[in-house]
């Protein structure tokens, strides 16, 4: 195939600067919703970590529950509550430009198919909170 | 068929991971890492949880967890180092950290859980 | 109001310049005025060496894309007095070559156009007097996305596009989309072949961005979303189901 621009005069190229997420509001809340991943892997190695200490007896807990009342941890945590909270609630708001449902030729408004979703988090979360301070 | 590549396999688990942490991930951190640290609410004992993980259906459960969320994370991480810091050309690389740490992850994932006693 | 207006226009001459420069021109605020008349004030009054693409002034035909104060925008769908009392910076469309001024190099896009097969493609076409009908529902399956005026606001728009000019870009995909889902169409299997691939549809992050900037409405991180789901159920099928099967 002919390229074209060979045959134009020379162009100026722009490079994007490193900090194009700060360039504009939505690039910003792009860049903090993929970050969102650090703190999904960091949650699964906090239940990791806790899986293996309530199998490994009493001292084992205690240093866990010490280790999860460290004020650094606690920082920590809050932040990573905060990035999942983020995932959770733009996960569900996209939800509906992925899936298209028609009814009758129709397509569903898009909160029919983010309400449900965001009516499954609360029911489910109540769920297990229950399950997990019944006990 | 030969280009097609594994793209589709990886966003599958990373759509995956997406919902199942969506739903849990939330709630699971409020509790065990706000809540019960700071005093807001009552723990449960540790005797409890371990009688709380031990059914086989739990621990299903904390597996697809694990396993889903690792990927979904892996997924998007390897697209942010992509991005974010343009270093597209290191690209074996960042997909063997990605994908490869959620996979060790998965294995740790499985052997916890079969120690369960 | 301010009976004047200041815009900063960015300049580029290939055959003088190393890199684009400003220049700034002061033009009368008028209520009805976009930002292409001040742009054609410039040129009939001011400098007549200012050089812009411009048509129709209505929209459609998709050739002012530029970017006013930071943002991909139509000139001719951009109101001065949404600025005022300004300055009003005017630059030609990010991530494109500048081939001169507000003019940009668009041969990539066309490119990568042509490699999503926009048009109806049939396995048999029907004898000459036979036609092909479509429901009002089966349009309403691709309209949204047929609304495309190739203005390229979506490529200004999108930092993957502009981090790795490989990336096909919203409109090249959207576009595909909107023959897949077109029910004369036969050749989704063929698109899939040259968009299901890294450069392809895998590569779009949602950003999400070029459907914010889009004057059509024409949603591409939708399109592109969608796409994926139905290249993500294909792959499975080809998965499942034993060989021949499809």
């Amino acid at each position: 195939m002919i390229n074209p621009t060979e045959y134009l005069p020379k162009s100026y190229h722009r490079r994007m600067s490193t900090y194009w997420w700060l360039a504009r509001w939505s690039y910003l809340t792009f860049i903090l919703r993929e970050a969102s991943s650090v703190f999904v892997g960091w949650t699964v190695l906090l239940t990791l970590v806790q899986i293996w200490a309530v199998t490994h007896g009493p001292s084992a807990n205690a240093a866990f529950h010490e280790w999860m009342r460290h004020p650094l941890m606690l920082g920590v945590n809050v932040v990573a509550f905060l990035f999942v909270l983020f995932h959770a609630v733009t996960w569900f708001s996209l939800t509906p430009k992925a899936m298209v449902i028609r009814v009758k030729g129709q397509r569903v408004p898009d909160w029919a198919i983010s309400g449900p979703n965001y009516a499954a988090w609360v029911m489910v979360s109540l769920g297990i909170a229950w399950v997990v301070l019944r006990g | 068929m030969s280009k097609r590549s594994n793209e589709p396999f990886l966003w599958l688990l990373f759509s995956a991971g997406g919902s199942v942490s969506a739903m849990l991930m939330p709630v699971h951190l409020f509790l065990f890492a706000l809540a019960f640290p700071l005093g807001w609410l009552d723990p449960p004992s540790d005797e409890t949880l371990l009688v709380l993980i031990r059914p086989p259906l739990v621990r299903v459960y904390l597996f697809v967890f694990c396993f889903l969320s690792l990927f979904h994370a892996a997924h998007r991480f390897r697209f942010t180092l992509y991005d974010g810091l343009q270093i597209k050309h290191l690209n074996e690389l960042i997909n063997v950290l990605c994908y490869g740490g959620a996979a060790v992850g998965t294995v740790a994932a499985a052997y916890l859980l079969c120690q369960v006693p | 109001m301010a009976s004047r207006i200041t815009i900063e226009v960015a300049r580029y001459n290939p055959a003088r310049d190393h890199e684009p420069g400003v220049s700034s021109y002061e033009v009368p605020l008028r209520k009805e005025w976009v930002v292409l008349d001040a742009l054609n004030c410039i040129k009939d009054h001011l400098d007549g060496s200012l050089t812009f693409r411009w048509s129709c002034r209505m929209g459609v035909c998709g050739s002012c894309g530029m970017m006013v104060n930071g943002v991909p925008k139509l000139a001719c769908a951009t109101f001065l007095s949404d600025y005022a009392p300004g300055p009003v910076r005017v630059e030609p469309m990010r991530h494109f070559p500048i081939l001169r001024d507000l003019v940009v190099d668009t041969s990539d896009f066309l490119m990568k156009l042509a490699r999503s097969k926009p048009w109806i493609i049939r396995k048999m076409e029907k004898p000459m007097d036979q036609e092909y009908f479509q429901t009002p529902a089966q349009l309403e399956e691709y309209r949204q996305f047929s609304m495309c005026i190739n203005c390229l606001l979506c490529y200004a728009a999108c930092p993957i596009y502009g981090l790795d000019s490989q990336f096909a870009g919203p409109a090249a995909i959207a576009l595909a989309q909107r023959y897949n889902l077109d029910s004369r169409d036969e050749g989704a299997s063929e698109r899939l072949d040259s968009l299901s691939n890294p450069e392809g549809i895998w590569g779009c992050m949602f950003v999400g961005e070029c459907t914010r900037v889009c004057p059509k409405h024409v949603d591409p991180a939708g399109a592109i979303q969608q796409y994926k789901l139905t290249a993500a159920t294909e792959w499975l099928k080809a998965m499942v189901l034993p060989r021949g099967a499809k």
